[in-house]
């Protein structure tokens, strides 16, 4: 079974695609092609990320906003710099609303604590939605036990659809923040985030969007959108782990007192007190992941190159041909039918375990998610202890889809 | 039937097999043989961590002689859990401390004992040498 190499040249050129991926020309397990179906995990790095960060290490390593010698003035440019892409990426106002952050569980605690823990008093309400990732729950759950706020989850249909009535009947006088995920990791979902805030406003309360698995596959308008926080990772979009952002209006973050302290965040320390800095280092305590920035920005800059209408057309034409062909295997169910769906198939096949079938289809070759997806609601929701995943990226042809489902055919012939 | 034997056995079964096809087919099928548990036993507290499908172990017996009993929702694992029950279970606690599951490695499924794969052979073992501990101590 090899990857058939035909020109797919409509929208976008495939095959140019792939070639800036070195990792996809590997071969695993007794030399088969690597089918690289795990990109909403995280996905592969091109060259130009790559490259970047090596670039990086090789000529101008130094550190940033410190320095008077050249390669420090380099490096705090090319950081800097990085934070613009990242602003462009978001359509931001301004490079002071981009925070740097560890990713995008970062970023959402970082508004936990230093944004909502201040404002909220006891019975105070959080309102998420049933399809939140681990990252969008936790934060939350933990800052009501210290705050003996209450986290609501509005509902969800068996589609994986939000019930955008539900949640808005939902929001009342004692709700502070509305999270949101806008892309749905386990179930695809493509989320109405800009309706939900168009009705947030009216009650004029925030809403933070967990937007990790969103910058990979679409546009992203911070202020069509109408939130108040969006949160990301550069890993799914690739760019290198360890990195993301968070977003947030310049008066929200001027208001907010700093998270953790150190150096990078203050301009003036004295044992009597300490000055903070500027938007928007004073979230940025410490010496930040300079290369990871660096390749971050990197990554909007592949993003604008390879341009979301190729990659949108490329990435619903996989999805289409997976969906039909796996809706017409006996016993298959897919877990998330919403209508606006990202490249993701999450499923059951009656009598195997996602963990038989991830492993068996990993000999042939083809890399898929099994498990809770980090969003173990959401499979309660289903009934289902775990799901196998497919998630799609550009690079990603139909032949490969053919390969997965032949791998399927073979792991459900042996798990009969 | 002692440790060492049992894994002497295991490895010339599985070295009938030349491709890992076969292995794996029977691995789930040594798996769907395994004797299901009771609605009893599979509760939470027989839960083991670790492992990304469910893996219930149950301990039973004392020092002189472990009894286990375990099961997975997953076939391979079930398999893997077929195996690591003929080589403990009914064994002395202080043989489990003393023994290391070579068998594993010979018969190609060491990819399955990395500490990074979610699959629990790791964590069933930690927990059946724990128990072998916990055992000893009691006596
Ligand atoms: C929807 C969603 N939100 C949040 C996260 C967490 O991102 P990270 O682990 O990069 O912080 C992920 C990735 O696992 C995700 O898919």
């Amino acid at each position: 079974m090899d990857i058939v190499e035909s020109k797919v040249k409509d929208q976008l050129d495939v095959f140019a695609l792939r070639e800036q991926f070195p990792v996809l020309a590997r071969r695993v397990h007794d030399e088969k092609p690597l089918v690289y179906f795990d990109n909403a995990a995280t996905a592969q790095r091109p060259l130009k990320v790559i490259e970047a960060m090596d670039d990086f290490y090789r000529r101008y390593n130094a550190n940033v906003h410190r320095g008077v010698h050249q390669l420090s003035v380099e490096a705090s440019e090319q950081f800097e710099l990085a934070r613009d892409s990242v602003r462009r990426l978001l359509n931001a106002d301004s490079v002071r609303e981009v925070v740097f952050t560890r990713g995008t569980t970062e970023a959402v605690n970082l508004v936990a604590q230093a944004y909502l823990r201040p404002r909220l008093e006891e019975g105070d309400e959080i309102l998420i939605t049933h399809m939140e990732h681990h990252s969008n729950i936790v934060p939350w759950q933990m800052l009501c036990e210290q705050t003996g706020a209450v986290l609501k989850v509005a509902p969800i249909n068996r589609q994986g659809e939000l019930l955008v009535e539900e949640l808005a009947s939902m929001i009342n006088e004692r709700t502070k923040l509305i999270g949101m995920v806008h892309v749905s990791n386990a179930l695809g979902t493509i989320n109405p985030v800009e309706e939900v805030c168009r009705i947030a406003k009216k009650h004029d309360v925030p809403v933070l969007v967990d937007g990790a698995q969103a910058t990979p596959h679409m546009a992203v308008d911070v202020q069509a959108l109408g939130c108040d926080f969006y949160c990301i990772s550069a890993h799914k979009m690739y760019g290198p782990t360890g990195i993301g952002a968070l977003w947030a209006r310049e008066s929200i973050l001027e208001d907010m007192p700093p998270w953790q302290g150190g150096g990078e965040m203050i301009t003036r320390v004295s044992f009597e007190g300490t000055t903070y800095n500027d938007l928007p280092h004073k979230f940025e305590a410490g010496t930040p992941n300079i290369s990871g920035a660096i390749g971050f920005g990197k990554a909007v800059e592949f993003l604008e190159e390879t341009g979301y209408e190729g990659i949108v057309w490329q990435e619903e034409r996989l999805l289409e041909y997976a969906t039909e062909r796996m809706q017409a295997i006996d016993g298959l169910e897919i877990i998330g039918t919403a209508k606006h769906k990202g490249p993701v198939v999450s499923f059951t096949l009656e009598g195997a375990h996602p963990n038989d079938i991830g492993t068996i289809v990993d000999h042939y070759g083809v890399a898929i998610r099994t498990g809770h997806h980090c969003a173990m609601p959401v499979m309660q929701f289903f009934d289902v202890p775990a799901t196998a995943r497919v998630s799609f990226a550009p690079y990603n042809i139909r032949n490969e889809i053919d390969i997965f489902l032949e791998a399927l055919g073979k792991a459900r012939d042996m798990l009969a | 039937m002692s440790i060492e034997t049992a894994q002497r056995e295991i490895v010339e079964e599985f070295g009938l097999f030349d491709d890992w096809m076969d292995r794996y087919q029977y691995l789930i099928d040594l798996g769907r043989k395994l004797p299901e548990l009771d609605a009893a036993d599979m509760v939470e507290d027989h839960l083991l961590a670790g492992c990304q499908s469910q893996v219930w172990l149950i301990t039973e017996g004392d020092a002189d002689r472990m009894v286990f009993r375990a099961n997975s929702d997953a076939a391979i694992v079930s398999g893997l859990i077929a195996l690591l029950l003929k080589v403990y279970s009914g064994r002395s606690a202080q043989e489990i401390l003393d023994s290391e599951p070579h068998f594993v490695v010979e018969i190609g499924l060491s990819d399955h004992l990395s500490p990074t794969r979610a699959n629990g052979l790791n964590a069933m073992l930690a927990e059946i040498r724990r128990q072998a501990q916990l055992a000893l101590q009691a006596a």
